[in-house]
């Protein structure tokens, strides 16, 4: 019976709803991790490490894993100082508008890379309004000085930034606010209380949070593209992008074998910053967690509020308006005055271009499917995964979280290299289709789904379940009476996360896109790289629309999900 | 050593009002107990005197000197937390030594004085070692110390026994009481534990929602609430309190028509005035049949509690607990009382307030007031 095992009957009764979680890991996670694997060691053919270390060892190889070194170095050290500053300043500080601040910083790490690169690109090139207004723009013609390393690093360093701001708001969140008090009453001020207890006691998630920017510079796609590749200075990813295109499939397991390059690195980064985070102490449950304890003076307040508005319109407001003026003139360089304003380059992308509004349409379906397939798949994975997890848990979370870990071109090639082949059975290949867009985003974006419903079921008390199953309801009717109405809003959180994210993403379907089944980034990419910025500054204020939507209804299911659910609300009142 | 005027002190969070005006005096060298149930806002004054919640009127002064615009390092009060607090990333040396440290004192100094604490406290063995590797009773010891090195005019405290399990807990209170007769410092002690107050306090402070309803010597408190509320906090068993109503300057009347007589000479109660009376479980006489003001009760169910029993009975419609030595014959079925008229306490229904003529300890009032 139930009890031979000497489990609770909790994690006993239902134990087969595990099955399909495992199914999916192994599908979804191991699979093709090994079809990479065994494609990168088999590069000529017959498997053997020679060639793989040839291909890493190769000078353009070389160059651009020194390129993403150099760059996602840089851009740590960018990210920390940025965002470090600002989770140290509004983890302790009480000003006015931390929240909006917060709110808006995680905005801008929610903008896909690419539109943040052209953003941010119409920001400083010759073209630029902001530039043109200060008297400081370069001559037209001249090259844009953000296409470069430096370029590629500063918008690197400032997209990722608010990664560090919330993990070590997160961290912020484990500290016992008494140890706060009991420094204040031992005559410790602010400066002293941070160096001497906050610094030692997140130690590990400062670390980690570097590490963390790090990973997410190293596999990031979109800015490397619009800012490197023009001058032929690739990293990672952009070699990996640029081999496929070039030279198509047949340089298929040589591109595997940048992968799995790539896949390592990540790998081992993100692992240590599991290690690095896990190990600070952490709260326990009769503690109440750090609050904002200095209230600066008047003059300081202001200083730091404009501080924060400083790195505000720097990170998010100048590059947006400056994309939304680039995308109001009728060709790109003309500067946007009453008479040269113009809605024509909206007009062109969203209602004319066949190709721009096929792409819209494209995007919409693959990104909606995806998040309502992964929205309702995460009840009952949470559910699994959290009462039949067992000891097997914490490997489950990992795996699972893996395809959104690691980086999104490591994903787009195990997806080719696993169904570029016809599928078994069927004898189709859907490579080259829209399915493998969706099975991608599938495989990708599960965990943003699972982390909101994760979270809500760790705080889901037993003793409901337990009481359900008294009453004699069995596993698959507790999920469905008991557990699923608790996780709807988080469900719903996870659907328009994915949504947000799917939606405007492309790292992913550069890779896997065909001639049917573009999606807005890769017509945006396109329309950039074809020198049409106008167009592709229209449809980026469009995607930016479309997140910012996404967001504020996100926001408004945040009240119902527990904290650390929603990632821009770190912040508590008070 | 210090003494500390609390002043007309309120305390709002946003809207809600957790305290409504507590005026408290507490002398130089005093050990003084704030007791309430949980919520009542002793830590949130034991925090206003520490510098750790703003004050949102009235005002708070140590050695006369106002303190409410001050930072809590520029008081001079220690605290001992409830949950210790104890940086979990220092040893205990450098936990007790912290507060030397940001004074800027020199090491070897420090090192002096923390080996010199460690000893009073009985930690000298564990110096090295971090806040994880030592049991409850020690990471309390740690916090005492890390209060006591800076030689602080106020001693704080925020139910620091309440993590430890009974036995410690009566142990540390001792060490506690101990501390305080070498220290001679002024102390405040927050709990809800009224034993704990009781053993402690040179006088207890009994706070409910926000306000104080009464301070005094233990023994006072306990022979003379002021309020039915402090007489049914102090004291376990809890006070027996039975709603009633004057029908003659001597003569009350429970509402199942039970009558209760009562000394005219110790109670100011108007006739027809709405009353609940007192009397402790362990003041209630058991007596024969047939004696002089008996009444008879129904026994329930008894609790052996080792030395003494508690008779769980009804008088008329109320429940009625009563004490009786173990040594006596063991009650069952019916029991027959008397209350004696000394032992009872008289509150106004409406009010709560004590109706009480003339003092029975008249001694006690007197050096409560010295
Ligand atoms: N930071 C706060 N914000 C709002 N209400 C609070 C806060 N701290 C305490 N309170 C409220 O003030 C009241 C008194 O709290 P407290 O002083 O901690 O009570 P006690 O220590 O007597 O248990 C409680 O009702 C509590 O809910
Ligand atoms: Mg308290």
């Amino acid at each position: 019976m139930a009890h031979a095992t000497g489990r609770p009957f909790l994690e006993e009764e239902g134990r087969s709803l595990l099955l399909p979680v495992l199914v999916w890991i192994a599908l979804v996670t191991v699979l093709p991790l090994v079809a990479l694997a065994s494609a990168a060691l088999s590069i000529e053919g017959a498997p053997g490490l020679g060639p793989l270390v040839g291909e890493w060892m190769r000078p353009g190889t070389l160059r651009a894993v020194g390129n993403s070194l150099v760059t996602s170095g840089g851009a740590m050290l960018l990210s920390l100082v940025i965002g470090g500053g600002a989770a140290m300043i509004i983890g302790i500080a009480r000003i006015p508008g931390r929240r909006l601040f917060a709110l808006l910083f995680t905005l801008s790490m929610l903008i896909a890379p690419h539109v943040v690169a052209l953003a941010f690109k119409t920001m400083l090139g010759p073209a630029s309004p902001v530039l043109q207004a200060l008297g400081l723009a370069p001559p037209p013609g001249s090259p844009n000085p953000l296409v470069s390393l430096g370029g590629i690093v500063l918008v690197l360093g400032l997209h990722h930034a608010p990664i560090v701001m919330l993990t070590l708001l997160a961290g912020f969140r484990q500290v016992p606010h008494h140890l706060v008090e009991a420094a204040q009453m031992d005559g410790a001020r602010v400066w002293r209380i941070c160096r001497d207890i906050l610094f030692p006691l997140l130690a590990g998630h400062w670390l980690a949070a570097g590490l963390l920017a790090f990973v997410a510079a190293f596999g990031n796609f979109g800015i490397p593209a619009l800012l490197g590749l023009p001058i032929n200075i690739l990293t990672l990813p952009t070699l990996i992008y640029r081999e496929l295109t070039s030279f198509g499939p047949s340089v298929l397991t040589g591109v595997a074998g940048l992968a799995l390059l790539t896949m390592l690195i990540a790998g081992i980064i993100l692992l240590l910053a599991g290690r690095l985070q896990n190990r600070d102490a952490s709260l326990s449950d009769a503690e109440a967690p750090l609050r904002a304890f200095w209230k600066p003076g008047p003059a300081g307040t202001l200083a730091l509020i404009t501080l924060g508005a400083t790195l505000l319109l720097i990170a998010l407001v100048l590059p947006v308006l400056s994309l939304l003026a680039a995308s109001l003139v009728p060709s790109y360089g003309v500067p946007l005055t009453r008479d040269t304003l113009t809605w024509q380059a909206f007009g062109e992308v969203l209602l004319r271009q066949q190709a721009t509004r096929e792409a819209f349409l494209n995007s919409f379906r693959l990104a909606g499917l995806a998040a309502l397939l992964l929205g309702l798949l995460s009840i009952p994975f949470a559910f699994a995964m959290l009462r039949y997890g067992g000891r097997m848990r914490p490997a489950l979370l990992l795996l699972v979280d893996l395809p959104y870990a690691l980086p999104g071109i490591v994903v787009a090639i195990a997806m080719i290299l696993v169904f570029l082949k016809p599928l078994p059975i069927a004898g189709i290949s859907l490579y080259a289709t829209p399915w493998i867009i969706l099975l991608a985003y599938l495989v990708r974006f599960m965990p943003l789904a699972l982390k909101p419903t994760l979270a809500t079921m760790a705080m889901l008390s037993p003793s409901i379940e337990e009481a359900g199953a008294l009453c004699g309801a069995r596993a698959g009717r507790r999920l469905v009476d008991l557990v699923a109405p608790a996780l709807a809003p988080a469900m719903g959180a996870g659907i328009l996360m994915i949504f947000l994210m799917a939606f405007t993403e492309l790292t992913v379907s550069a890779l896997l896109w065909s001639a049917g089944s573009r999606t807005i980034g890769v017509v945006m990419y396109g329309l950039e790289e074809a020198g049409q910025t106008t167009e592709a500054s229209a449809i980026g204020i469009a995607t930016i629309a479309v997140v910012s939507l996404a967001m504020l209804l996100i926001d408004r299911l945040a009240p119902l999900l527990p904290p650390g659910a929603v990632p821009w609300k770190p912040v508590e009142d008070g | 050593m210090a003494e500390i005027a609390i002043r007309n002190v309120e305390k709002s969070y946003g809207k809600t009002a957790v305290l409504h005006g507590v005026d408290l005096q507490i002398a130089n060298g005093e050990f003084l107990v704030i007791l309430g149930p949980s919520g009542c806002g002793k830590s949130t004054l034991l925090r206003m005197i520490a510098g750790l919640e703003g004050i949102t009127q009235g005002e708070i002064a140590i050695d006369g000197r106002v303190v409410n615009a001050l930072e809590p390092r520029e008081r001079g009060c220690a605290m001992v937390f409830q949950n210790y607090a104890l940086y979990p990333h220092m040893t205990v040396a450098e936990n007790i030594g912290y507060a030397l440290k940001v004074a800027g004192l020199p090491k070897a100094e420090r090192d002096r004085r923390v080996a010199e604490i460690a000893q009073i406290v009985g930690l000298e063995a564990f110096l090295a070692r971090r806040p994880s590797e030592l049991s409850g009773g020690q990471r309390q010891r740690v916090a005492m110390g890390r209060a006591m090195i800076r030689e602080p005019k106020v001693f704080l405290f925020d139910e620091p026994l309440s993590n430890l399990d009974a036995k410690l807990r009566v142990q540390m209170r001792l060490e506690i009481r101990r501390l305080h007769q070498r220290l001679q410092a002024t102390s405040v002690f927050v709990t809800h534990d009224q034993i704990e107050a009781m053993s402690l306090a040179d006088r207890i402070v009994v706070m409910n929602q926000g306000r104080i309803e009464q301070a005094g010597p233990p023994r006072l408190l306990y022979a003379e609430p002021a309020t039915r509320f402090v007489a049914a906090f102090l004291g376990a068993p809890a006070m027996n309190l039975l709603p009633a109503t004057m029908i003659a300057k001597n003569r009350a009347r429970m509402t199942d028509g039970t009558e209760i007589s009562l000394d005219p000479e110790r109670f100011a109660a108007e006739i027809g005035q709405a009353v609940e009376i007192g009397i402790r479980p362990e003041d209630v006489m058991i007596v024969w049949p047939g004696s002089e003001g008996a009444h008879q009760v129904e026994v329930e169910f008894t609790e052996d509690m080792g030395s003494s029993r508690l008779i769980h009975t009804r008088l008329g419609a109320t429940e009625f607990t009563v004490l009786q030595p173990t040594a006596q014959i063991e009650a069952e079925g019916a029991l027959h009382i008397t209350l004696p008229e000394d032992a009872i306490h008289l509150f106004d229904a409406g009010t709560g307030r004590r109706l009480a003529g003339k003092a029975t300890l008249i001694g006690l009032r007197a050096s409560a007031a010295a």
